[in-house]
């Protein structure tokens, strides 16, 4: 994973609420097999607004992008992520994120930054109107601050700052405990007898499909 | 000295923690891992790079859902190329990987949380995931049920567990008995448009409450199904006489001894007197009604007897321009009583409303009338299972005497992945969960409400209170 330590850049504003994945990234492009190449379809539906804020060409560029509450909403596809970061963002700014989200977006290197709803406010307002607005996102000093003397701290679970700070991936981080899930497991399953198991057998239809 | 209380999530967190390290998530155990076509390719992909094995293919289910045709024709030549690869594509991972596989042609196909329950392979106490956020539904029968991306598919696969920092808990109660023409589609709508589309994010909701305790399994899954459209992590109903009824003789449900053991455990299960939660909400069943949205996301609803709300009544101004927003899109004004709006399609189906109770509720309503000439009307069953015991109860023939298509099982327009989808500008009477912009197809508009309401609109052409409703004899249609 791509680590993120400090990042300054262009802000996109995109002052709306409970923007949900299903906006992110609509239905036809989660029949792809691959985990690349999601960035042409961000927002597909939006874009086709040509006063749409991604279609402005002073946004350009961008790798920091602000919005108001819930950001992430809805669908748990992963692709959302995946299209926010392969169009090039790094940062997400808003007052709240839907949990899912918040965990699909740790595991794609992209830095969520939770603030009050006033200083995303600010934020949007000045973006909007500022050219060339740019904020500086440190996650090693977590902070957010511009040229105009906006300055804000954020906070962020530890575990999930060291995981971006150094790129660590969670299968890996989880793996450590190997040796605990190997006693853990044989006695879950002794105790939890009665948990899955479907048979083994294959309830295919190959014969019907070939 | 007494133990301490604990809620049904509390019991079976703590029974599945592998580990707690500090300053760190815990790391969660995973019953049962469900999987689907969608969100499963590029997980089993990053096994294979990483040189990494299906830690456990028996806790592991797969089936064919999101994409799938819902015609016969459709199905056995699936005309979308991207599609039938992502579909093939899970074929040959269950193959490799040794996952059992309930494929198109099977009879126990459908949608991935309607069969987890019928085939008995959701149990109560157990941790289960799935790369959808409607996982929640396994949630009614007490189980911790919830929605993953990618990433988290494939780090389950790896090790069986998952790294979960600890949600905090919801009592949400309904007390009373529901009124008539109350469905359990109602309680949920009802709840997301109290507390809204962000009301529950980090927490795990509990529902409880003698109107969640009077309803069926069915009943349960559709509410802890929209959980998530809550925000929650999770919902939970703790089981009781009625989940074991429910499993009883279902194909992977214990049997003999080992069902009174097993019943006896799910017995400690619920919440002890005196366990506390972080928060709690109690809704008198007498304050609810059928409901209708009337935006883009589940928390803008309102009884089907009210008016498209004002604007000006949000409460900040980011909320007020999210509104007028969602009324443009839905091509509707302020004043409008949502009963004279009307309708162009009506879908039934999803795993919020597709199991045999919603279509006995719907065709309950259409015995006897006609769909609406202008009115296009499909319904399409959670499973190969419900569909067939549909068709054995004669529902199929209510339906199609009466205009409906019938379909075969999947997702279908709840989202849209496959054939199934709305034009632009159509308005959609449908029993799903969600009503995002453009989610049943670009430029579709989208009311969710109960399979009684739907099929109500389905009939007359515009919104209707099913309270209301003329509930004619089948013979006349002979």
């Amino acid at each position: 994973m791509q680590s993120f330590r400090t990042l300054t850049s262009g802000v996109l504003p995109l002052d709306r609420v409970n923007v949900d994945t299903d906006q992110i990234i609509p239905k036809q492009f989660l029949k792809r097999i691959e985990r690349t190449g999601y960035g042409e379809f961000l927002f597909f539906d939006w874009r086709k607004d040509p006063a749409f804020e991604l279609n402005n060409p002073r946004y350009k560029g961008a790798q920091i992008l602000v919005a108001a509450k819930n950001f992430g909403c809805g669908s748990s596809r992963e692709h959302a992520a995946w299209a926010l970061s392969n169009y090039g963002f790094r940062c997400v700014i808003a007052p709240s994120f839907a949990d899912i989200f918040h965990s699909n977006a740790g595991k794609n290197g992209i830095l969520l930054v939770t603030l009050p709803e006033e200083q995303v406010q600010t934020l949007l307002d000045r973006a909007a109107k500022t050219d060339s607005y740019s904020l500086t996102v440190s996650l090693e000093d977590q902070t957010v601050r511009d040229a105009q003397g906006f300055s804000a701290s954020f906070s962020i679970d530890p575990f999930r700052r060291d995981c971006l700070l150094q790129g660590l991936d969670d299968i890996a981080l989880s793996l450590r405990h190997a040796g605990e899930l190997d006693t853990f497991e044989q006695q879950h399953d002794a105790a939890f007898w009665v948990a899955p198991k479907p048979h083994a057998a294959q309830h295919t239809g190959e014969a019907a499909q070939a | 000295m007494a133990e301490k209380s604990r809620t049904l999530f509390e019991k079976v967190w703590e029974s599945h923690l592998v580990a707690e390290p500090a300053n760190e998530p815990a790391l969660l155990y995973i019953d049962l891992h469900l999987v689907h076509e969608v969100t499963s390719p590029q997980a089993f992909e990053g096994l294979r790079l990483s040189g990494r094995k299906l830690r456990r293919p028996d806790r592991t289910v797969a089936t064919i859902d999101h994409n799938v045709p819902t015609t016969l024709e459709g199905r056995v030549n699936i005309q979308d190329v991207i599609a039938a690869k992502q579909i093939d594509t899970l074929r040959k991972n269950c193959a490799e990987f040794g996952v059992t596989l309930y494929d198109i042609q099977s009879a126990e196909q459908g949608i991935v949380h309607v069969i987890g329950p019928e085939l008995g392979i959701t149990k109560p106490g157990m941790t289960i995931v799935c790369g959808d956020s409607h996982t929640s539904t396994h949630g009614a029968f007490g189980a911790l049920a919830f929605g993953i991306g990618t990433s988290e598919v494939e780090h389950v696969m790896a090790t069986q567990c998952l790294p979960q920092s600890r949600p905090k808990t919801f009592r949400i109660a309904v007390e009373g008995e529901l009124p008539e023409g109350v469905t359990a589609k109602d309680v949920t709508l009802g709840i997301i448009g109290r507390i809204g589309t962000d009301g529950a994010t980090g927490c795990v909701i509990e529902y409880a409450g003698s109107a969640i305790r009077a309803l069926s399994m069915e009943g349960r899954m559709t509410v802890c199904n929209m959980s998530i459209e809550a925000g929650a992590r999770a919902g939970m109903i703790a089981p009781d006489d009625t989940t074991f009824a429910y499993l009883k003789g279902l194909e992977f449900s214990p049997e003999g001894a080992d069902w009174d053991k097993a019943v006896a455990e799910w017995r400690e299960l619920p919440s002890d007197p005196g366990a506390t939660y972080d928060r709690e909400l109690v809704i008198p069943a007498i304050e609810l009604a059928p409901y209708v949205t009337w935006g883009t996301n589940p928390g803008m609803v309102i009884a089907v007897t009210d008016v498209v709300p004002d604007p000006a009544a949000a409460e900040s101004d980011s909320d007020r321009r999210g509104f007028e927003r969602a009324l443009e899109y839905m091509d509707l004004k302020a004043g409008t009583p949502i009963e004279e709006v009307v309708i162009d399609r009506v879908f039934i189906g999803s795993c919020t409303n597709s199991r045999i109770e919603d279509l006995r509720a719907a065709a309950k309503v259409v015995a006897g009338h006609r769909v609406n000439a202008r009115v296009r009307a499909m319904v399409v069953p959670g499973s190969q299972k419900v569909k067939a015991q549909a068709e054995s109860e004669g529902l199929d023939q209510i339906f199609r005497a009466a205009g409906f298509e019938w379909r075969e099982p999947g997702c279908s327009m709840c989202l849209g992945m496959n054939p199934d989808i709305l034009s632009p500008g159509e308005r959609c009477a449908s029993t799903s969960n969600r009503n995002f912009e453009g989610r049943q197809g670009q430029g579709g508009r989208t009311h969710l409400v109960s399979p009684m309401m739907a099929a109500a609109a389905a009939i007359t052409g515009h919104f209707t209170d099913v309270r209301t409703w003329e509930f004619k004899k089948e013979e006349v249609l002979a």
